[in-house]
Order: structure tokens, then sequence, then C-alpha cells
């Protein structure tokens, strides 16, 4: 997928436009931001867990259409997931964004998500797509606040730069 | 299509036949001839300047100030010579006012070095603007640490120009230094640095000046300027990375403490005592960038036979088209509307982040820069976290003007 126009498909712009799950949690049990410090797009995840399952998802935040539709897509992708689905989900969506994962041969869980592979193209776009994801490992693991550019976080895709 | 726009077309500078020098511009990206609009970040190179570096590493390459056999001798005297070449393009008044850098950034950080760690210390003040690039606020910052000296910052207006009332009420006796761009690299506004200049030294405060984006589109003259310090780097200047300029007054330079320790900058070593080399050699330690100096110089060669004065003419009437085109399109907002400016464009689209707006531009294979541009202070000012930037070249026309226009038009068109 060497063209960037797959990347900005219709989904994608109608969850740019329309985020899903937009806000925040008054009764959160989890919480982090991410931040990514080359691009300035940042935003705050809030979560609540109902023992294992995610019971409820928010996002708030400013960022670029690419990481918007991703923070979007990913709250209606683990609501209702458990926790170790949803870090299954967080692992594969990273490994299709840097390209390690080739989704279209390897069962996977990531269903309508595929429409983010593209980024993988894009070396200084592929943090705008993982920055969600990373943000939700963090909050999944008490990590209050987590960067793009924090080298000891296992989530990091040292890929590109801004 | 103005009628001077069209005057200037017609006139001795032939922008075709320049775009002819440059190989880089037959590129296609995508499928769709490049247009590079990042020239702030960045310049290209042409032929004549490519063909210089292969004739030196071809003919001419050795160890330079070294050795007496004829390679060591041919290049100590082609780096010698590039010297005199931008002594000249910047009109300084002695070359050995020129100490070849890897650029801007290591030449600021030289006068910190050099000159801030020695003669400023605890309770001094350096003065700082808002527009400055993070190359010369972050030097200070850290000399402010480790002396306890205090940085102060001229603000700007909403058109992005320097409040130069704001930055005379600054100064005081604790005053020790200035350190302001010439043209901003995020906004393009030319600062009054000649004002700026004579207010602080009627004060006895030195200044140095980021010319970084000033030399690539406008003669600078630094015996005019007045200025002490003068930092600019070679690959915005069609020259290669890894080479610039920091130009000081000789009488400030012998002032100063070395930067890097090592060969070249002495006269004689002992492990008793160390005598330190004469300007320029003093602040070159270890085997310097010879090719990428030699180079450079066949780019300021090749800059000054097209003239500066052309140069600017040429990429104004571009900025001016510009903006004329982008004033007229609605969800489209120019940052940086300074009375003066130089060829950046930097703008908003209403509802789209300029991530996108570049990924989107790049499949018309239109190269623009999107993000903070090393500038946060600015982007903070103007309360939004990055802008997109066109910067023009003295290699643009017109029709990549058009292709900008259309290719913003297709942004919102996306994001309708």
């Amino acid at each position: 997928m060497a063209d960037p126009k797959a990347l900005y498909q219709e989904v994608i712009l109608d969850h740019n436009k329309k985020p899903r799950n937009f806000g925040a949690l008054d009764d959160a049990s989890h919480k982090a931001e991410g931040h990514n410090p080359l691009c300035g797009d940042h935003l705050t995840l809030t979560l609540k867990l109902d023992g294992e399952q995610v019971g409820a998802i928010a996002f708030t935040g400013e960022s670029c259409a690419i990481c918007k539709a991703s923070a979007s897509m990913m709250t209606v992708a683990v609501k209702g997931k458990t926790r170790a689905d949803a870090e299954t989900l967080i692992l594969e969506f990273r490994d299709m964004a840097t390209g390690t994962l080739d989704y279209a041969n390897t069962p996977h869980h990531l269903g309508r998500l595929t429409v983010f592979a593209g980024v993988r193209d894009l070396p200084t776009r592929v943090k705008c797509a993982i920055l969600p994801w990373h943000t939700l490992h963090a909050a999944l693991n008490s990590v209050t606040s987590t960067s793009t550019e924090a080298e000891d976080d296992p989530m990091h895709a040292p890929i590109g730069d801004a | 299509m103005t009628t001077a726009l069209k005057a200037r077309s017609s006139s001795a500078f032939d922008v075709e036949r320049i775009r002819a020098d440059f190989p880089i511009l037959k590129l296609k990206v995508g499928g769709q001839p490049l247009v590079y609009f990042d020239n702030a970040a960045s310049s290209q190179m042409p032929q004549p300047v490519i063909d210089r570096f292969v004739r030196y590493q071809s003919t001419q390459h050795a160890n330079i100030h070294r050795g007496v056999h004829y390679l060591s001798e041919t290049a100590t005297g082609e780096y010698e010579e590039a010297r005199r070449k931008l002594q000249r393009f910047i009109n300084a008044r002695e070359e050995r006012e020129v100490i070849f850098t890897s650029g801007t950034t290591e030449s600021i950080n030289l006068v910190m070095h050099g000159y801030g760690r020695k003669f400023i210390g605890k309770d001094d003040e350096i003065i700082l603007t808002t527009l400055e690039h993070h190359s010369n606020i972050v030097p200070w910052q850290m000399l402010a640490e480790e002396k306890g000296a205090k940085i102060r910052v001229v603000p700007i207006n909403d058109a992005g120009e320097l409040l130069v009332d704001e930055y005379e009420k600054l100064f005081n006796e604790r005053t020790k230094f200035v350190g302001v761009m010439h043209v901003s690299n995020a906004l393009g506004t030319i600062n009054p640095v000649k004002h700026m200049i004579e207010f602080a030294h009627a004060r006895g405060v030195p200044v140095l000046v980021d010319g970084a984006q000033a030399t690539p589109h406008m003669h600078v003259d630094v015996q005019d300027l007045g200025c002490d310090f003068y930092a600019f780097s070679g690959h915005k200047l069609c020259g290669p990375t890894g080479i610039g300029i920091l130009y000081g007054k000789a009488a400030i330079l012998e002032r100063m403490q070395p930067f890097k320790g090592g060969g070249d900058m002495i006269l004689s070593v002992t492990f008793e005592k160390t005598t330190y080399n004469t300007i320029p050699h003093k602040f070159e330690a270890g085997t310097p960038p010879i090719a990428a100096a030699i180079t450079l110089g066949a780019a300021v060669d090749y800059l000054s036979a097209i003239g500066m004065d052309q140069i600017a003419a040429h990429e104004i009437d571009l900025l001016n088209y510009a903006t004329e085109q982008v004033n007229g399109m609605p969800g489209v907002r120019i940052i940086g509307t300074a009375e003066k400016k130089a060829a950046v464009l930097s703008f908003a689209i209403e509802g789209v982040h300029p991530h996108d707006v570049g990924t989107l531009l790049n499949q018309d294979g239109i190269a623009i820069r999107t993000g903070h541009h090393c500038a946060q202070p600015v982007m903070q000012r103007f309360k939004v976290p990055a802008t997109s930037r066109a910067s023009f070249a003295f290699y643009n026309n017109l029709a990549e003007v058009d292709a900008l226009i259309a290719g913003i038009r297709n942004v919102q068109k996306v994001f309708a």
C-alpha cells in the first residue's frame, strides 16, 4: 500500500470528523495522557474497568486526523473487551503499523483497524496512529503519562521523526 | 499575475535556466513532478556545486595545514580560498573573522562556550526573542543554568513582529548579551537587527545574529549590520550539510576561550602548557569538513553570480503571489504577516492538522514542512500546535505556487 491516498479513507475521515467516545469519564478507574513531543499531538484517555473488562472508555485531545481516528476506532474496538484482549490488540496494532505484522496472511483480531495499515509506508506518521494505543497500554498498566519518545516504554516505536 | 511579475519574468533573471542547473528538480515524487517548498529547512544543490565537490574529492583531497606534499598544499589553499569566498559573501573585514563550523547550531554553541562561559556570570541577563529557533535558546538556557544568569525575552505582536520598544525596555546594567535571529524560520519576519545592534552597542552589549534564514534570501553585510557575531549554515545556501560559518569581530574572537580542544587549534603542546593558535584556527580543532567548506565556497560563488538582490526580488514575487492566492481562500489563515518578510509562508487550514496537510500535499509531489519548526515559543504565542510552512527559493517558479494552491484546495476537499 504505497499510495498515501489509501490512508485517508472514508472511515478514517469519518472518525476524525465525528470521533466516538470523545470526552472524559467522571468515574474512571484508569487514566493516562499520551504525548508526541515531536508534533504536539496529545490525548487524555480515561477508562473504567469492571473486573477485568473495559466497561467504558473515552478520550479527548488535540491531534491530527490519523491520531484522532485511531483513538476513536480504538475506543470502539476495546469497549467490552477484557484487559488481556485489549493488550493483544495493542500489540497487533503496533505490529501492523510498524510493518512487522503480515496482517493479510497472519491471523489477528484487528478487523476494520486494518485501515491504518497504510501508515507503515509513512514512517513520520506511524507514531500518530500508535499514540492512542501507546496511551491505552499506559492506562491499563497504571502509568499516568506516556510519550512516543520514552525509550524505556515497551510500546516505543523508534521510527521516523517529526 | 501582476504586471510587475510579468516584467520580472522577462528580465535578466531567468528562473527556467536556473532550474536546469538543479538535477533534483527533475525528480518525480509519487508520479508527480517534485515541488520543493522546504527550502527553509534545507536547500537543493545545483550541478556546478556538485561538480566542485566531485573535483575536490577526485583531484585535490588531503588533510590541510599539515604535510608539505602537493595534495596537502592544494587542499589547504582551496580551503583557505573558500574562507575568503565566504568573507566576501558577508563582507567581513578580515578572513580570520570567518570560522568554519558544522552549522548555525555549532556556531551559536561556540559563542556560548567561548564568550558566554568566560564573560557572563551570576545574575547577568541575556536578551533573546520569542521568534528564536531552539538553537538560539537552548545553549543560552544551558549557560544561564550553569552561571545563574537570566534570560529575558522580547515579545512579538500578532503579525509576528518584534516589539522593539519592549526590547529597549529590557536593557539594564545587568544586560550582558543579545541573541536575535535575522529572519524568522517559522514566520519569515525580517527583524530590525541593525537598529537592535546599534541600541545594544550604545550600552556596551555584544550581539549575536542568527543568520541561518537570512543568508539564503538577501544580501548580508556584517560590517554594515555591525554585529559582533553572525551565524549561518551551508546547507541552506545550496551547499552541503555539515558546514556552517561563525563570523565574529576579530577583537572579540581574540578575547574568547577555545570551544573544542585538539589538533590544528594549537601552536605548541606540552603536558605543562598548551599555546593556542591564532584565530580563526583557535576555533577549528581537528580536521575540519574540508570538502564541505570548499563546496560551500562554490555555492556562494553560484549565488553571487546570480546576485543576491535578484534572488531576493524573485523570491518576494513568489511570496507576494502565494500570499495573494492564499488570502483569497476561505478557511486558510496565514500565520506571520509582518510587513517585512522573507519568502516563508506559514499557514493553517481550518479543521485540518498540519501533519495531515503535509501528508496530503506530499501525494501531489509537494514538499512542505509541518510541525513546530523548532520554534515552540512561536507556536505557543499563536496558540497553534504546529503550522504548515511553504518556504521558497530562487529556483522555485509561479507554476509551483499554483500547484501548492491546488494542493491546498484538494486538502480542503478531502476534509470537507
